[in-house]
């Protein structure tokens, strides 16, 4: 079983899924995200999967899993990378990763967190003024 | 039709999941597929691969490779000894599951496939055989 870096990037943490992984890699890799958004007290996730070849539905249903622990945890989760081939493949096989979101690159996916951040501490600015008031 | 080459591997464990996927990317390149079709045929793979383990116990999958002079295709059999399927229209549903999965494999590896067949009785194991052509849509 290989182990998957985390990096941390700001308030973000940053995961390349380099290797083909093994049910227990995949295990394995949520359970470490989920610490390490808590550890660091991470704002979002990118999780890059442009060198997989294959998502099946178990990776699939681990992605899915890690972006609903993750927003539990008040973080945001973003895929990014993803082949057109693994695309098609996985709408065929059924899985549609409802509730994942998705961004074409690694840059693109890091202006998306940065822009949801900022949208979230405008609500949280708004509410708390509304309050006051 | 002419197997112009066939090679069996056991699958026991989750990990061995892996090598099902390498081996059927392959022989998937070696004839020819395109990306997609590769891509296609190796996560159908990976989905039977598991149900061999998940509910089956175990098994083997047999590759071969397929040439009738006008077109060349890849067939996967995956064949275990497990308590087989009582209800094989329920086992396709997708959503159907007696397990911890999504219930995707069988239906997500039949429309990933060109050619689909699921033969199995209860005591008497399960045999899948998938098939995709080269070109086919």
């Amino acid at each position: 079983m290989q182990s998957i870096p985390i990096l941390k990037m700001g308030s973000f943490l940053l995961v390349s899924i380099q290797v083909d992984m093994d049910d227990r890699t995949a295990m394995s890799l949520q359970d470490d995200l989920t610490s390490a958004i808590v550890k660091h007290r991470a704002k979002g996730v990118l999780i890059d999967i442009s060198s997989l070849d294959v998502v099946d539905s178990f990776i699939g249903r681990m992605l899915a899993n890690t972006a609903a622990m993750a927003r539990i945890l008040d973080a945001d989760t973003v895929v990014v990378g993803m082949q057109p081939s693994v695309a098609i493949t996985l709408v065929e096989l059924g899985l549609s990763l409802k509730g994942v979101r998705s961004a074409l690159n690694v840059e693109r996916g890091m202006e998306l967190l940065k822009s949801i951040a900022r949208d979230t501490l405008a609500e949280a600015d708004q509410a708390d003024a509304g309050y006051e008031s | 039709m002419p197997v112009t080459k066939a090679e069996s591997i056991s699958v026991r464990s989750a990990g061995e999941v892996v090598g099902v996927r390498h081996l059927v990317r392959k022989w998937a390149v070696e004839l020819g597929l395109s990306l997609v079709e590769q891509t296609k045929i190796v996560t159908a793979a990976s989905e039977l691969a598991r149900n061999m383990i998940d509910y089956g116990g175990g098994g083997t999958m047999t590759a071969e490779a397929l040439d009738d002079g006008i077109r060349k295709g890849l067939r996967l059999i995956f064949e275990d000894h497990g308590p087989g399927i009582p209800d094989l229209q329920a086992a396709l549903r997708d959503g159907f599951t007696t397990g911890g999965g999504m219930g995707l494999g069988l239906g997500g590896a039949k429309r990933l496939s060109n050619e689909f067949e699921l033969k199995s009785a209860p005591g008497e194991g399960t045999r899948v055989t998938i098939t995709r052509w080269k070109g086919a849509t």
